[in-house]
């Protein structure tokens, strides 16, 4: 069973080398080899030649190849490193010169005198928006995949695939743009008819203004990472292997019950990953909700008033009348948010290896 | 258990392409019968016919008519699953279910069918296994994932999982093409075994497998590339590589082509 | 029901009694959504709760009901789900085309409504907010110029590194520069932003600058080459494991260094599927606009140094018409909007072919 295909799911984690190169034609490697013949031999003196085997040279272009990638490398590890030490230098200050709590206060007024501000209700928003963007997109987006895998006319479903790979493409300010503008009248109607029959429940009660809010940012937030899930998701369901779908349709079980039992385990890593996938760019998402929320500082629980707000937002929206310390607070806020995201990450890649370890311990 | 399978000028399509024309046959109950044939000659195709998993291609279908015990699989009102769950299927590659364990996967055809009760399921996954000549192999690491087996112990597994929900007839597609002589032999053994309570039909490439286990053969050919497969000749296993009666088949039989 | 029960000591569990199976005729489906229609317009417009909307809804969850009740009676269980859970999947297939094709329908109407010559060929310096020209010239050099940087920048820093990741790299080091390319993934693109505006707006610029910190295009594509580097290392280790081993093996066994090998060999053997990775970041990196916010500050007024000044972008400049109060401003983001759409898609449309036409696969 080492011969599925390796899949989208271990691009994200790097999973194990695929390079046995069993379906190479035989002649190739020759063919190739005869291809570089020309290139002198290593100690250029003539191909092959007799005498003494030449010693390695301590110094020379292998050597340096390798020195040059290996700083390349160590490139990326420095980044990391500049990326936490400097936000932190950045940060401290301003949360020294906080005069407020600034997990629990509900605010943000790092330019005053007296600097308070708080990411309680920021991260909170943060989390809301995004978690309900996911209810939102994750049932909808694993249906289409399902519909382009395995209901739709093949001809259709590739051709549709293609189209959901390019609005996965579609930059984040044109779904702001298209919310704010657009999107904002039905939300507002849909957010009257709610408040109107369902007031009692804390979600939807409120006097208005309605449409600004935490639904709106959620549902752009969802239909921006709707292609996005059903893409990744629609790749690892077209990986199911053939023979597996056609051990469960010899079994008897109807279209649902084979996707049941082939289908859905196979992919469930990628469907893993492609949520999570779904969930950082929702979290890290700035400005389709600087475009479509109604930017407040409380934390609450309705969904429809004029209001919520989120880090990444706040940041979009308060940078330009930042000073020194107001920079400082936007600068800590984004490291919450940075370690929210590697929170997410680090537990999806867990989740993965965990699962992945019982499906291929001996593929 | 077992059940007679008829096939009266069945013909196989892909898309515009015919695969395989007018194939007449009729099928033992409680016997084994060979597909012989050179590739391409559409003894899979007409495999595949026989419990309606040629169709799951997208633009395949059959033309005539396919019956077992008189009941035409192929009739309107026929519950296509019901055909499938009736005559069960090995694939020429083992295909257990990756994320499932020995267990499950042999199970898997029961749960399927709203099977759920653990006692029963135990009795009859032990039973399958035993029937495949596996349980004494795997009976301590049923929890264990079945592709963790070797080749010729996933093909077993594979068959228990098809035995498990008791089907009428039982059908093989190269299943130990993929396998070394010795699991071949032990696969082999097992049809010996099976042949006495399922009728099983089997695709084969090896003409010495056909000549052991196989009651009945029948030679598949073609005329070029591109034209349909036909039935060349049907008769006891032992008089076709015997004393065929149709040269063709001799010229295959002998090696002399395909 | 019963028959089953005590029958099953008799007949396998699995097997069915008889090939025949009880159908639901055809006409039932349209029947039961056509009925299913008629009362939930009775219930709403009945009790005065909503409008076709709401009409709808409530009569796909009606249909949905009576379909698996109906296919439950005459045709059991397992067929009920298999017909229900078809009709969901297609539903939420409708479901979520109609906001699609919205966004890509306005997108479009509205983004025709200036595109034209001026908006292409003018900046938005001196543009007031009566004023109903204007136009994003400057924003495109900002993007193309932004953008190219970035992948000046990141495109032999992320090639070299999944060299050494793929082909030198052993042990924890290695897989440590695995890891954090992991989490660089992670990085929402703001983070990034707010990373280059510590470092080298505050830090790094003053020293230019006669020491004050300055916004600069230079400064956004430094963030850019933050987003792209993790894809770019990524896709490329990708492409290069899926090299054959023969080939390497080939080369090595005639004498060839390992260097010539994998600049000779592997790499041109790869280079498609690299250029499609590349492609694919550029393509995300040019729609980002919050840290071009951060560290680029926007700007009416064309710059074509990269090193000097604010510099705006598509994507910031749509976001700033989006917030403008003038009523000429969004007929000026939405032709924006198109604008960045159709160079993303261009982009990203090239690097799929490129990669269709890729033999290593992906």
């Amino acid at each position: 069973m080492g011969d599925y295909p390796s899949r989208s799911a271990n691009a994200g984690t790097g999973g194990t080398p695929v390079t046995e190169g069993r379906e190479w034609p035989a002649g190739a490697s020759a063919r190739v080899a005869e291809n570089s013949f020309h290139t002198s031999g290593p100690s250029g003196s003539g191909l092959g030649g007799g005498g003494a085997l030449p010693r390695a040279r301590r110094f020379g272009a292998e050597r340096a190849f390798r020195g040059l990638t290996m700083a390349a490398g160590t490139a990326v590890l420095v980044v990391i490193a500049a990326i936490a030490i400097f936000l932190v230098a950045k940060a401290v200050p301003a949360l020294r010169a906080n005069t407020e709590n600034f997990w629990s206060f509900e605010g943000w007024f790092p330019n005053d005198a007296e600097p308070k501000f708080g990411i309680g209700a920021l991260a909170f928003g943060t989390v809301l928006s995004s978690a309900l963007a996911l209810l939102v997109a994750v049932p909808i987006a694993l249906g289409i995949a399902l519909y382009l895998s395995h209901y739709a006319p093949r001809r259709l479903g590739t051709t549709l695939g293609f189209l959901i790979d390019l609005l996965a493409a579609v930059p984040s300010v044109v779904f702001g743009l298209w919310g704010r503008e657009v999107f904002i009248n039905p939300v507002r109607d849909f957010s009257v008819w709610l408040n109107e029959y369902f007031s009692w429940l804390p979600l939807f009660g409120g006097d208005g203004p309605f449409g600004r809010s935490i639904l709106l940012g959620a549902l752009v937030l969802a239909i921006m990472v709707l292609p996005i899930i059903t893409s990744l998701s629609r790749e690892v369901f077209l990986q199911t292997p053939t023979a597996n779908e056609e051990a469960a349709l010899a079994l008897g079980a109807t279209r649902w019950e084979m996707i049941r039992t082939a289908v859905l385990p196979y992919g469930r890593p990628g469907i893993i990953a492609a949520v999570m996938l779904g969930l950082g760019r929702a979290l890290g998402e700035t400005i389709a909700l600087a475009l479509t929320l109604g930017i407040t500082f409380g934390i609450s629980f309705n969904l429809i008033e004029n209001g919520g707000n989120t880090i990444a937002a706040n940041i979009a929206n308060a940078f330009g009348e930042a000073n020194e310390t107001g920079r400082g607070a936007l600068i800590a806020s984004g490291l919450v948010l940075f370690a929210i995201t590697l929170i997410v990450n680090i537990t999806a890649r867990a989740i993965i290896y965990r699962r992945r370890e019982f499906t291929e311990s001996a593929a | 258990m077992a059940k007679r399978i008829e096939a009266s000028n069945v013909t196989a399509y892909y898309g515009g392409f015919k695969a395989i024309e007018n194939i007449n046959l009729t099928v033992e109950p409680k016997t084994v019968t060979a597909l012989i044939g050179p590739s391409g000659c559409g003894k899979s195709t007409f495999l595949r016919s026989i419990n309606r998993m040629h169709e799951v291609l997208p633009g395949a279908r059959v033309e005539g008519s396919l019956t077992i015990d008189g009941q035409d699989i192929y009739d309107r009102d026929v519950d296509v699953t019901a055909v499938r769950r009736m005559i069960g299927m090995v694939f020429q590659r083992p295909n257990p279910f990756p994320t499932m364990s020995i267990y499950e996967n042999v199970v898997a055809g029961l749960r399927l069918n709203g099977v759920r009760r653990k006692s029963i399921l135990d009795e009859a996954a032990e039973k399958a296994l035993r029937s495949a000549n596996l349980w004494d192999e795997v009976k301590d690491r049923l929890g264990k994932p079945g592709a963790g087996l070797s080749g010729g112990q996933q093909q077993r597994l594979c068959i228990a999982r098809t035995i498990a929900v008791e089907p009428q007839v039982v059908l093989m597609d190269e299943p130990c093409s993929a396998l070394d002589p010795i699991s071949t032999l032990a696969i082999e053994d097992l049809m010996f075994q099976l042949k006495d309570k399922f009728t099983i039909i089997i695709v084969t490439h090896n003409m010495q497998q056909a000549a052991r286990v196989s009651d009945r053969t029948a030679f598949f050919s073609i005329e070029k590339t591109g034209d349909p497969g036909r039935l060349i000749e049907y008769d006891n296993t032992q008089k076709i590589f015997s004393n065929p009666s149709v040269k063709k088949t001799e010229d295959y039989i002998t090696g002399r082509f395909g | 029901m019963t028959t089953t029960v005590t029958s099953h000591r008799t007949r396998p569990p699995a097997q069915p009694p008889t090939l025949r199976a009880r159908r639901l005729p055809k006409y039932v489906a349209p029947a039961i959504a056509l009925a299913a229609l008629l009362v939930a317009a009775a219930i709403v417009y009945g009790a005065g709760i909503g409008g076709p909307v709401l009409v709808v809804v409530i009569g796909a969850l009606l249909y949905l009901g009576a379909l698996y009740v109906a296919a439950n009676v005459v045709e059991g269980r397992r067929s009920a789900r298999n017909r229900t859970w078809s009709a969901l999947i297609h539903s939420a297939f409708v479901l979520a085309v109609l906001p699609l094709a919205s966004v890509v329908w306005t997108l479009v109407s509205k983004g025709l409504e200036r595109f034209d010559a001026n908006f292409f060929l003018t900046s938005m310096n001196n543009i007031g907010a009566r004023d109903p020209e204007g136009g994003a010239y400057h924003a495109i050099v900002g993007t193309l110029l932004q953008v190219g940087i970035a992948a000046l920048i990141t495109v032999p820093l992320g090639i070299l590194c999944a060299i050494y990741v793929v082909e030198y790299g052993r042990g924890k080091f290695a897989f440590a520069i695995r890891f954090f390319v992991d989490v660089m993934t992670g990085i929402p693109s703001i983070v990034a932003g707010l990373f280059i505006l510590a470092f080298w707006v505050l830090i790094v610029s003053p020293y230019f600058n006669d020491g004050r910190p300055g916004f600069s295009g230079f400064a956004a594509a430094l963030a850019l080459s933050v987003l792209m580097l993790p894809t770019v290392v990524r896709s490329t280790e990708e492409m290069l494991r899926l090299v054959p081993a023969p080939l390497r093996e080939g080369a090595y066994a005639l004498g060839v260094p390992k260097w010539k090998t994998i600049l000779r060999i592997v790499l041109p053997t790869a280079l498609p599927g690299i250029v499609t990775g590349v492609m694919l970041a550029i393509a995300r990196a040019a729609g980002e606009t919050a840290p071009v916010l951060l560290v680029a500050g926007g700007g009416a007024a064309i710059n074509f140094n990269p090193f000097e000044n604010n510099q705006s972008s598509l994507a910031l400049f749509v976001y700033q018409q989006a917030g403008d109060a003038s009523r000429y401003a969004p007929a000026r983001a939405w032709t924006a909007a198109l604008t960045l759409v159709a160079l993303v898609l261009i982009l990203t449309i090239a690097a799929k072919l490129l990669a269709r036409r890729n033999r290593l696969g992906r």
